[in-house]
Formats: C-alpha cells, sequence, structure tokens
C-alpha cells in the first residue's frame, strides 16, 4: 500500500481518491518512515539520463487504435511531447526512422521475473510462499533479484514495464509489483512511480493440489471458494474496524500484513488479478466479488474467457491470456488461439501476456499468432488494434494507464521501435526508450545492460542482446 | 462401415496434382514458381514446372500458394501425451525401473489423439515421439524413440526404435546420484557390459559371466546403438558435456545425437567434423541453469555456419510441435538463412533420423506428405491451407476448431452445449 507521500509525490489523482485503510491507520510517510523522506519500500526510481529526440518518418502505432504513417514522435523531458506529422526538428536529436515501426512501449501484465529468475535454482526460487493458502501478506518485490537475466533480454523484446507476480500455489498469494524495466542494485529502483499494487488470486487446481496433497484444506474447488470468503469477511471485519477508529475514540485495530493487503483490494486501491482458467471458476469469482464488493481487475490466463467474453466485457474484468498455450493441465484443456480474437471483438479488455521469461521477449509474435488465427475465421485484426493489447490495455489492467500505454502527449516517454511490422517474425526491436532515455540499442550492443549474473557469459554478445 | 472403408481406399488411390504453386522442394531442385507437385497415392512422383498433369488428376490450384514438405518435429510425446498434468494420458515417461535403454515409447503412441489433430492442421506432417525423463526413478537412459506420421492411422511408423535417448549433464546428474560425471559412467558402464554380451552371449546365457548393469531389454537395445544401426541422441546442453560425449561417441564408434545443445555453438568445429547434428530449441537463449550459461538466440546460425546440421526442437515439446516454425523464424531473424530454417523443420530432422530418403523434401519417390500454405510458412500469421499426409488431405478441424466454431457466437438463445458442430466428425479417422 502506499505511503500517503508517495501517492501526492508521484500522481495526483490517486492523492484525491485515496482515503483507504493505510491512511486512515495512520501508515502513511510519517508514521511509517519514521522520519522525513519517502516511505519504505516506495519508489526510488530515476530515469535514465535522456535527451529530446525526433524520431522521423516512421509507422507508428500509436497505441490508441490509430496508425500513422510517415510520422513523428517526439520525446522530450522524458515525456512524450508530440506525435505527428513533420515535427520541428531545431531541439532535438533527430533519428532517421523511416522504415521502422514505432510503438508504445510493451507491458507485460503477468511476469515472474525475478521472484523465479534464470538460473532457475533451488536457491532462486522465491516465486511462492507455498507454506499457507493465504499469504497475502506477501510482496513479491521483496523476493525480486534485480540481476535476473531476463531483465535484459526482456528489455531486447521492447517491454518497458511489467507487473511481476507471486506465483499461483495459494488462493491469495501476496502483493504484486509493477517495475519500470531499468537496471536496478535495488527493487525499489525499478519500481513504477505511483503505480498501483496488485492482490494475486488463484483458483483452480494450484492451490486444491498443493494443500490437498498435505491433507488440508483447500482440497476441492468448493474448498478454495470457503476460504477466499472466510478471508474476505476477517478482511472486512478489520477494515471496518480501521475506517471506524478516529482520532482519539476507540483503538484501531493492530496492524495486520495479511489484512492490510485484503483490506486494500476492498478499498479498490490493491488491484485484484485472479489466476483462473475455466470460464464456470472465473463466473464464480466474479460471484464472490459482488459478494464482498470488491472489483476483479483481470483474469490471468483464462484459457476460457472466451466462452464468457461478454459477461468479462460487462464487469469490465479484462482477460490476461497467452496466446496459444493449452493441454499442460486439465483446466487448460480448452485453450484455443482465437481465444483473444473473440473477447476483443467482444469488446472485453484484452491483454496478452507471457507468464514465461522467453515469452516475454516476443509478445508480440503472441499477438501475431491470435491475428493469423482470427483471420482464418474472419476476423480481421489490424497492427493498430493487436497492439494495444500488449500496450494500452496491459496499462489499464495494471492501473498505469494514466502514465503509459499509448503515445499521447504527456505520457511517459516509454516507446519501443522496431526495424519493421511488429507482428512478423522477421521484425526485432532495434531501440526501446524508457521515460524517453534510451534503454536499449540494437546498434550499439556495448551501451545495453548485462546484469552481474551475465557478466563473462555469451550473453554479453549473443542474439539476446 | 463398408462404405466408408471404401472412400478410404479411394482417397489412397487418389492421383493429386497442385499446380502453379511456388514450391520450395528442399532437395537438389530447390524452389520452382509455378510449379506443380505430381501425387499419385501416398507418393510423390513429380516436381517442376514443365510437368503434365495426367487425366483423371484432382487438380489443387495452387497458384499464390506456397507449398513445402511436410513439417517434422523431431523429438517430444505427440500422440503420447493428452494433458501435460494429467496422469494416466502420458506415456512418454516411466517411473518403473524395469526399462532404461529399452523403454519403447511406440507402445503408447496414439494416432488418434486430440494433439495429433491440432498439429497436423498446422503443418505438422510427421514427428519424432522420444521418451522423456522425469521422476525419482528414470534412469540416464530415457529409452527408444520412433518416427511418426500424423494421419491418423495405426499404421504411421516411418521408423521404429531408431534413437536411444540419454541424458548427461544437469538432466544427468539428477539421475546418478547427482553427479554428471557418474552419468558419463553409468552410460558407459552400460555400452561395456553390452559389449561383453555381444563377445560372449553364450557364456552369459550359461551363467559364466558377471552380472551387468542392465537389463537383458536394454543390452539388446544397446547392440544395436554399437552396432550403428540406432542412434544415441544426449540430451544435454553445456559445452564441456558435449565434449565428452563426442569422446564417448568416439570411444564406442556409436551414431551421436545432441539434444539441447545451448552451448553446442562453442563447440561447432568439432561437431561438424564429427557430423553430429544438434536439435536445438531456437527461442531459449536464458541461462535457465549452469549448463545453459553461454545461452543466445543466434545459436542456430552459428551452427549452421560452422557445417553442422540443425534441426529445431525441444524435449518437452509435445503441445508445442507446430510452433517449430515460429522457431525456424526466429532464427533467420539471426542470421540464418530462410532456406536453412526451413531445411531445418523438414529435411535436417528427417536426415537426424535416417529416413531423409522417404520424407523431408519434395522429390519423387518420397512421401507425399505437403503443405500449401497461405504465405510464407515461417511468418507467424501463415496457415496451411491444405496439410496432406501419405497423399491424403487431412482434416482441417479438430476439438480446437470445433470449440473457436462453438464460442465465436454466444448471443445464442441456447446454451453452448446444444450449438451442434458445423463438422460431425471431431476426431476423424480418415484412413
Amino acid at each position: 500500500m502506499f505511503g500517503v507521500g508517495q501517492v501526492v509525490r508521484t500522481m495526483r489523482i490517486r492523492a484525491v481518491v485515496v482515503v483507504g485503510v493505510a491512511a486512515l491507520l495512520g501508515l502513511g510517510a510519517c508514521e511509517q518512515g519514521k522520519g522525513d523522506g519517502p516511505a519504505p519500500y516506495s519508489s526510488t526510481y530515476a530515469p535514465l539520463p535522456s535527451q529530446s529526440v525526433l524520431l522521423q518518418g516512421a509507422t507508428v502505432l500509436t497505441g490508441s487504435g490509430e496508425r500513422l504513417e510517415g510520422a513523428d514522435v517526439a520525446l522530450s523531458d522524458g515525456r512524450i511531447s508530440a506525435v505527428g506529422m513533420e515535427l520541428d526538428t531545431r531541439t532535438a536529436d533527430v533519428v532517421d526512422a523511416q522504415g521502422l515501426w514505432i510503438t508504445p512501449g510493451v507491458i507485460d501484465v503477468h511476469s515472474h521475473l525475478g521472484v523465479y529468475p534464470a538460473p532457475s535454482v533451488a536457491a532462486h526460487s522465491d516465486g511462492n510462499e507455498a507454506t499457507d493458502p493465504n499469504t497475502a501478506e506477501v510482496w513479491a518485490e521483496h523476493s525480486v533479484w534485480t540481476q535476473d537475466p531476463g531483465f535484459a533480454t526482456a528489455l531486447a523484446g521492447g517491454v518497458t514495464s511489467l507487473q511481476v507476480l507471486p506465483g499461483s500455489a495459494n488462493l491469495f498469494g501476496g502483493r504484486s509489483v509493477t517495475l519500470k524495466n531499468v537496471p536496478g542494485r535495488s527493487v525499489m529502483d525499478m519500481k513504477f512511480p505511483g503505480a498501483p499494487y496488485g492482490l494475486k488470486m488463484a483458483c483452480g487446481e494450484n492451490p486444491k493440489r498443493v494443500y490437498g496433497r498435505r491433507s488440508r484444506a483447500p482440497s476441492t474447488r468448493m474448498g478454495n471458494v470457503a476460504a477466499y470468503r472466510a478471508a474476505w469477511i476477517e478482511a472486512d471485519e478489520y477494515r471496518r474496524k480501521a475506517t471506524g477508529a478516529k482520532p482519539g475514540q476507540g483503538k484501531p485495530p493492530k496492524r495486520n500484513l495479511q489484512l492490510e493487503t485484503l483490506a486494500g483490494a476492498l478499498d479498490g486501491e490493491i488491484l485484484v488479478h485472479n489466476h483462473c482458467y475455466r470460464a464456470d471458476e472465473m463466473l464464480v469469482m466474479l460471484e464472490i466479488a459482488k459478494e464482498f464488493g470488491y472489483r476483479i481487475t483481470a483474469f490471468h490466463h483464462a484459457v476460457e474467457a472466451y466462452k464468457i467474453a461478454d459477461q468479462l466485457r460487462e464487469h469490465g474484468t479484462c482477460a490476461a491470456i497467452w496466446a496459444d498455450w493449452y493441454g499442460f493441465k486439465m483446466e487448460a484443456f480448452d485453450g484455443i488461439r482465437e481465444n483473444a480474437a473473440i473477447l476483443d471483438r467482444a469488446g472485453a479488455c484484452t491483454v496478452i501476456h507471457s507468464d514465461s521469461a522467453t515469452g516475454i521477449q516476443r509478445l508480440n509474435q503472441e499477438s501475431a499468432k491470435v491475428m493469423g488465427a482470427a483471420a482464418r475465421v474472419g476476423i480481421e485484426i489490424p497492427p493498430e488494434r493487436a497492439i494495444t493489447w500488449i500496450t494500452a490495455n496491459a496499462a489499464k489492467a495494471l492501473g498505469i494507464e494514466a502514465q503509459t500505454g499509448t503515445l499521447e502527449v504527456g505520457k511517459m516517454g516509454d516507446v519501443t521501435v522496431w526495424d519493421g511490422n511488429p507482428f512478423s517474425v522477421y521484425t526485432k526491436v532495434v531501440k526501446v526508450y524508457i521515460d524517453g532515455a534510451l534503454a536499449y540499442d540494437r546498434d550499439d550492443p556495448g551501451g545495453n545492460p548485462v546484469t552481474d549474473f551475465s557478466l563473462g557469459t555469451a550473453a554479453r554478445h549473443g542474439g539476446a542482446l | 462401415m463398408g462404405i466408408w472403408l471404401l472412400a478410404v481406399c479411394a482417397a489412397h488411390a487418389q492421383t493429386i496434382a497442385i499446380t502453379d504453386a511456388t514450391v520450395h522442394t528442399v532437395g537438389p531442385a530447390g524452389t520452382i514458381e509455378g510449379a506443380t507437385v505430381l501425387v499419385e497415392g501416398d507418393r510423390i512422383v513429380a516436381v517442376g514446372a514443365d510437368v503434365a498433369v495426367p487425366a483423371g488428376a484432382q487438380v489443387v490450384d495452387g497458384s499464390g500458394k506456397i507449398v513445402t514438405p511436410g513439417l517434422f518435429s523431431p523429438v517430444g510425446a505427440l500422440g503420447l501425451s493428452e494433458v501435460g498434468a494429467v496422469t494416466g494420458t502420458n506415456d512418454a515417461i516411466q517411473q518403473g525401473v524395469q526399462f532404461a535403454a529399452g523403454f519403447d515409447v511406440a507402445h503408447g503412441f496414439n494416432p488418434r489423439s486430440l494433439v495429433v489433430a491440432i498439429s497436423r492442421m498446422d503443418g505438422v506432417t510427421h514427428a519424432g515421439i522420444t521418451p522423456q525423463s522425469g521422476g525419482a526413478s528414470s534412469q540416464v537412459f530415457s529409452g527408444l524413440g520412433s518416427v511418426v506420421d500424423l494421419g491418423g492411422a495405426a499404421d504411421a511408423f516411418l521408423t521404429r526404435g531408431a534413437v536411444v535417448v540419454a541424458n548427461l549433464g544437469v538432466r544427468g546428474s539428477a539421475l546418478a546420484g547427482d553427479s554428471r560425471a557418474a552419468a558419463v559412467q553409468v552410460l558407459r558402464a552400460a555400452l561395456r557390459d553390452a559389449l561383453d554380451y555381444r563377445d560372449n552371449k553364450t557364456a552369459h546365457e550359461r551363467g559364466e559371466r558377471r552380472a551387468y548393469s542392465v537389463s537383458q531389454t536394454d543390452l539388446d537395445t544397446l547392440l544395436r546403438v554399437l552396432d550403428g544401426s540406432v542412434a544415441l541422441m544426449f540430451n544435454v546442453n553445456r559445452a564441456s558435456d558435449i565434449e565428452g560425449v563426442l569422446e564417448l561417441a568416439g570411444d564406442f564408434s556409436i551414431r551421436a545425437i545432441v539434444l539441447g545443445g545451448a552451448e553446442a555453438w562453442m563447440v561447432a568445429d568439432r561437431l561438424a567434423a564429427a557430423q553430429v547434428p544438434v536439435i536445438v530449441d531456437g527461442i531459449n537463449n536464458l541461462p535457465t541453469n549452469f549448463d545453459r550459461l553461454n545461452a543466445r538466440l543466434d545459436s542456430a546460425s552459428l551452427l549452421v555456419a560452422a557445417g553442422v546440421r540443425v534441426a529445431f526442437g525441444a524435449a518437452a515439446q509435445t503441445h508445442d510441435a507446430r510452433l517449430i516454425t515460429q522457431s525456424a523464424g526466429n532464427a533467420v531473424a539471426n542470421g540464418l538463412s530462410w532456406h536453412q530454417a526451413l531445411q531445418a523443420i523438414t529435411l535436417a530432422p528427417a536426415a537426424v533420423w535416417g529416413i531423409d530418403d522417404q520424407v523431408g523434401s519434395i522429390e519423387a519417390g518420397k512421401m507425399a506428405n505437403l503443405v500449401i500454405w497461405d504465405d510464407d510458412p515461417l511468418e507467424i500469421t501463415s496457415y496451411p491451407e491444405q496439410t496432406y499426409i501419405r497423399g491424403v488431405p487431412v482434416p482441417m478441424h479438430s476439438r480446437q476448431t470445433l470449440l473457436r466454431d462453438r464460442y465465436l457466437q454466444i448471443d445464442s438463445a441456447l446454451p453452448p452445449a446444444y450449438r451442434a458442430p458445423a463438422n460431425p466428425d471431431p476426431v476423424p479417422r480418415f484412413r
């Protein structure tokens, strides 16, 4: 949950609406930090050095649904300062972008980089606190190893922001964190300023398998649901006690990290990201949300989302999905490549995610798989539409759409430049700008980030970078 | 049933001419524009720009289309695994200790697997089916692999028991007391036992030889490895372990195949000199373990440049067998030529399995495993318009397309279960 000071500094809109448990419990910057300066764990992200740049003459997919030909994109002071034809070149470094394609920086809403890093040795297995079905108290950021080589390869795939989630062993896996994909000595150096936290929930096979085989609850889907409801009842009570406590009257409840996170979700400050595969099960989860008055921001994986596209549209719940994973477990049996196309056509918020350190490097190709499959059944998805699945819609699912995800003027200068149509297998990322700074440049491999772990290996020179 | 069989026979006997197409033969004829591919029965009988179409042939207009050989997924569990995490639907892994090298997954192959139907729709016409290691009681030898076509018939085998899969490196280590050195010793001891058995069969049967480290079934299998009729496929990634494979292959005069080979590019010259082919993943560029510290995205290109035969595939590739085109396309983006990439998913894997006289290219006499594409087959958005296996057009639908068609329109008054599929034959046995 935010320290209040951080919220004010980075995100004006949120500062107005934040009246949640943390604020009411007096857990703002001063109390938590015991002194001046930012609250503990808050973002220390500082953009890389940048100068004004004008990318000239490209095919531009804005992320807002438009495709511009021969257009320019200008970045200055870390922001997108202009998009259009024949922009003023006088105050910026001009980059000839003829033949190149420019899109918003790619955003992955489902990553385990850092918490399940490479090498995936047991000592690095930090993504599932699989010791209790409810570990809402853990924060994924406290597992993130910033030296995971996967961050650098994801950058080479055009990824500028990502959400790192706890795994799906638990019903409540803990808090997620949204990162800017820049190298950091600490996770705080990477935290996306002002991004809301997420709460990772998981339905279905994983929790009931993990705990059922230990002969404890949950061992069934109905056991899953009973445990969610019990936790929400407790969180609701905690929240009411907290909001009922006024200075000088009554005693606020003792601070409880688990309930604090759940209460934040009930308040809508923490976004619910729900791992769930089956259509029938997603509809049950929406009932639980109705019972306790919270919103499910996104179902993740959602391989059967296409069966309930209308319902997802009505609830305003995003489906963050793979293009074509299927068959690896029972609840993934009905996966089809047209999932995203059917959702998108129905007007549901559609996001292509990776959940994979290799997949995150080519979310553009994953989207292309859907485009091809959709075309076979007469659903034409042009590039300017498909790009929204890995940019604008992803930003919406993370609650950062006011800052990034499209090339609208004033947004963060998060931009990916490709050497052709991003939905071709032959296309590569040539430049990545994060907050207006050149974070990756294929033409200058020596200038690209190399994690400590990768020093002295071929990843320094290899196809990845 | 009688009518059905008749139809099947008719399909078999058919002569098909795919005309006026861009044909990538992957054979000596290279790429031919405006070409005709002539198929009689299950064989290709002619390909070229000047091929006459015989009277009575079924003509398929290929104008504006691309024709390639059927794709060959070189390893994985197609027809052996239906749902990954569902017990009872996975037959590529055995947890017992009855067999090691002699464990023959072919006995479990299901030509009617839903995954087979999905894969062939995407252009995969035949596949290596290989045992996988997994579980506490797996062994350094995983067992025998075969090649099947994906036509859906029981007589699917193009070659049976043609490789033995063995695990060295970090995987072998886990199977041999947590030391990769022990894994090599287990392997060498088994091969030495097989040599001893070969030279002393009579004495062994009389009980006059020492006890062997492996079972009779395994000995019989390893004899075939030692006489060169079966290749040994090593699941291995680290450069030093690959060097160990080359040494072992030399010591025992066996045919070696490297599966994985993340660091194979570092010893590419030696692999080329020893004519050891490599099956690479093509996309996994991360150091997911210490055997893969030098993994890189352009390794296929480096290997081919050094003269190594490369095929795209991954040990656990089953439901994703259809993604070999994506691996090949990404390799092109990272330095491999387009034609080399196509070869790496057609002819090269056929050569790895020793069946390049049967499949892998469009040449007269070869099996008519073909794909007609709407566009560049390595491009993500391209799709097969028609796949042919042994000269028979396969149904271009699967359980996935049935689901798709059921839910394309969801605003029906009736629940989805009442929506009848357009095609009533979801798992066709079409030959």
